[in-house]
Order: C-alpha cells, then structure tokens, then sequence
C-alpha cells in the first residue's frame, strides 16, 4: 500500500491535514486533540507497529512559527517497510497532549524525556516523571527561554573541605 | 629551647617522613571514570604504560580500600553527589587527581547540567591537563603526587588541617 493511501485515510478520518514531502518522507500534522485517534488508526490499520521516536521542537522567536512546540511522532511500518512522520503543535501556559503510552510500551520513556526536557504534560501516562534530569530540578533545560548554562543549578551543592571529609 | 623539645622535634620529622615514603609508593587509585578520560586511565594500568612501575597499579572499585582518588572525565549535577559520597568513604589520608579539562573545568562542556570543575566542591591535590591528558601526563601527576606527599606529609596528616588548605576559593564565586 503506498505512503499516499495512508494519508488520504488520514485525510478522510480529520479532514483536510497539512501534508509535506522531504527528501522522500512524508510529513502529516494532526490536530493536537486527535493524536491519539490518528495514531491508533495509523497502528491498527495501515501497519505502523513500531514508534521509532517521541521528540518535540521549541519554536519560540522562530521566523513564521505560530505555535510554541512542535511534538514529532516518527513512526514505522516493520512489515510494510514504510515511515511517517506526524506532527502535533501545542502551546503555553499549559501544553498538554494525550499520552500514546497505551498503544506504544515504548511510548513510555520517550514521553517522560520529552515532559523532562519541554514540559509537555502527557495525559494518562502511567509514570510521568523526571527521566535525565534530578528529582528536585524545577526547570525544562530544552526550552528556548532557559539558558544554556542554566539557573545556578549546577553549582547547588554543599562545598566539601579537607579537614570535615 | 629546652633540649627534651628538641629531641622530640628530631624523632617526629622522621617518623613522618618515614611513613610518608611507605604511603606514597603504594598508592591504591579509586577510578572515578565518567567520560572518555577513562578510556586513557584503563591506558595507564595496562601493560604498555603500567603505572605498576610507581606502586599504583592497584585499582579497587570500593572507595574503603582507596587512598588515591582519580576523576577521569565530566561529572554532572546527578553524578556530584556520588561522587561526594565516594569521596566521603574513602579513609583517611586520601588525596585527588582531576584527569582533564573536563573534570578540571568543565572543558567544553558549559551546559547546565556539567558542574564546571570538580574542585569546587571536593579538594583536589593535582590537575591534569588535557583533553584526554597522554597516559605520560597521568604518571607524571602521579609521581608529582608522590613528592608532594613525601615533602609535607605527616603521620596523622596535619597538613591536611593547615587553614590555608580550607578554602575551596572557586567555590564562591559566581556560579
Ligand atoms: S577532557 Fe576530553 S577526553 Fe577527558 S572527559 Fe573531557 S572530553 Fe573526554
């Protein structure tokens, strides 16, 4: 079944998406409260069994953005040998977006890196928790507006001297 | 001075330097390898560099039997306070090698996570520098470390609790 067929069922399930093509991959952006619909239909229909990544893009002062974050679904056919890649924008003061844990077990870890690093709240995750970063940090070091040697947490630790150690 | 304090005086600097040379020719490093530096740490304790040569080929993965502790690599927020503990665990006397930019300074690695050198928060004796140090720069620190401890070591190890020792100066400044 060609890539096109599956977007034209995408097409036919939430309307009129955006598609785009580069370098031979194909591009969908899904409405943000369909994308779990969008990727149970694109696993349970047209043979997307493997979630390769969960990654998102901070588009803040980016020429033209509209949307605050980018998430980026990267999924694969291991059958069908095919790829595609969906897209979903959320946005501030509270980005949130249906967990897909349920439908990927690996969906898991990936989804905990990406509220760890973004601060994408991910509703119905069994776990969302911190996954790289320590429990006490407050910060989402990957967004635009954090800098890039951080807050003075790095150097948030008791001194150790010669004569108490 | 009364000659009683004086003989007291000969018979202690000896001891010293006695059990100074014992402790400086069988150092027992703590590998404390977090990056690529480790890489060119195993290198020294292989056969073509073999630091067995300086007494310090005894590599033990318990702190409780180290006295020589080497950072070999960047140590990030998470990994500072293991490294702290370890620190903590090792027995007393015990002294530090920071093994390359990274651990010496954070090296490229200015983010906010890679604390930018180790020695603000735990004492270092000896820096190496490089990115990674050769393996005849580790051994030099080594046998550097070895006259340091052999010029000012004591059996109790006073020179540790000498207040000019006390400041970890970088420490205080910005972060
Ligand atoms: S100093 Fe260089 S070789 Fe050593 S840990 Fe840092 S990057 Fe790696």
């Amino acid at each position: 079944m060609p890539i096109e067929e599956t977007v034209n069922a995408l097409r036919v399930a939430f309307g009129d998406l955006p598609v785009s093509k580069f370098r031979g991959d194909t591009r969908a952006v899904v409405p943000t409260e369909k994308i779990y619909e969008a990727l149970e239909l694109l696993k349970e229909k047209h043979g997307f069994d493997l979630l390769i990544d969960i990654t998102c893009v901070d588009y803040l002062n980016y020429p033209g953005a509209k949307d605050r974050f980018g998430l980026v679904y990267l999924l694969a056919g291991t059958v069908t040998n095919q790829r595609l890649t969906i897209r979903a924008f959320v946005n501030e003061p509270e980005p949130r977006v249906r967990s897909v844990a349920s439908l990927w077990e690996g969906a898991n870890w990936l989804e905990r890196e990406v509220w760890d690093m973004f601060g994408i709240q991910f509703e119905g995750h069994p776990d969302l928790r911190r996954i790289l970063m320590p429990e006490e940090f407050t910060a989402f070091p990957l967004r635009k507006d954090y800098p890039m040697q951080g807050l003075g947490e790095r150097h948030n630790f008791p001194v150790l001297k010669r004569g108490e150690s | 001075m009364a000659i009683a304090d004086l003989m007291d005086q000969v018979v202690t600097t000896r001891l010293d330097e006695l059990v100074s040379w014992c402790r400086k020719n069988s150092l027992w490093p703590m590998p404390f390898a977090t990056a690529c530096c480790g890489i060119e740490l195993m290198a020294v304790g292989a056969s073509r560099h073999d630091i067995a040569r300086f007494g310090s080929e005894v590599f033990r993965f318990s702190p409780r039997q180290c006295d020589l502790m080497i950072v070999a690599g960047r140590v990030v927020m998470k990994m500072l306070p293991v490294l702290q503990r370890i620190w903590q665990q090792m027995p007393e006397p015990k002294w530090c090698i920071s093994m390359g930019a990274c651990a010496s300074t954070g090296g490229v690695f200015d983010t906010y996570c890679v604390v930018q050198g180790i020695d603000r928060f735990i004492p270092v004796d000896m820096y190496v520098p490089g990115c990674p140090p050769r393996p005849e720069q580790l051994i030099q620190a080594v046998v550097d470390l070895q006259e340091k401890i052999q010029r000012e070591g004591t059996m109790f190890g006073k020179e540790f609790y000498i207040a000019s020792r006390q400041q970890t100066k970088r420490a205080l400044q910005e972060p």
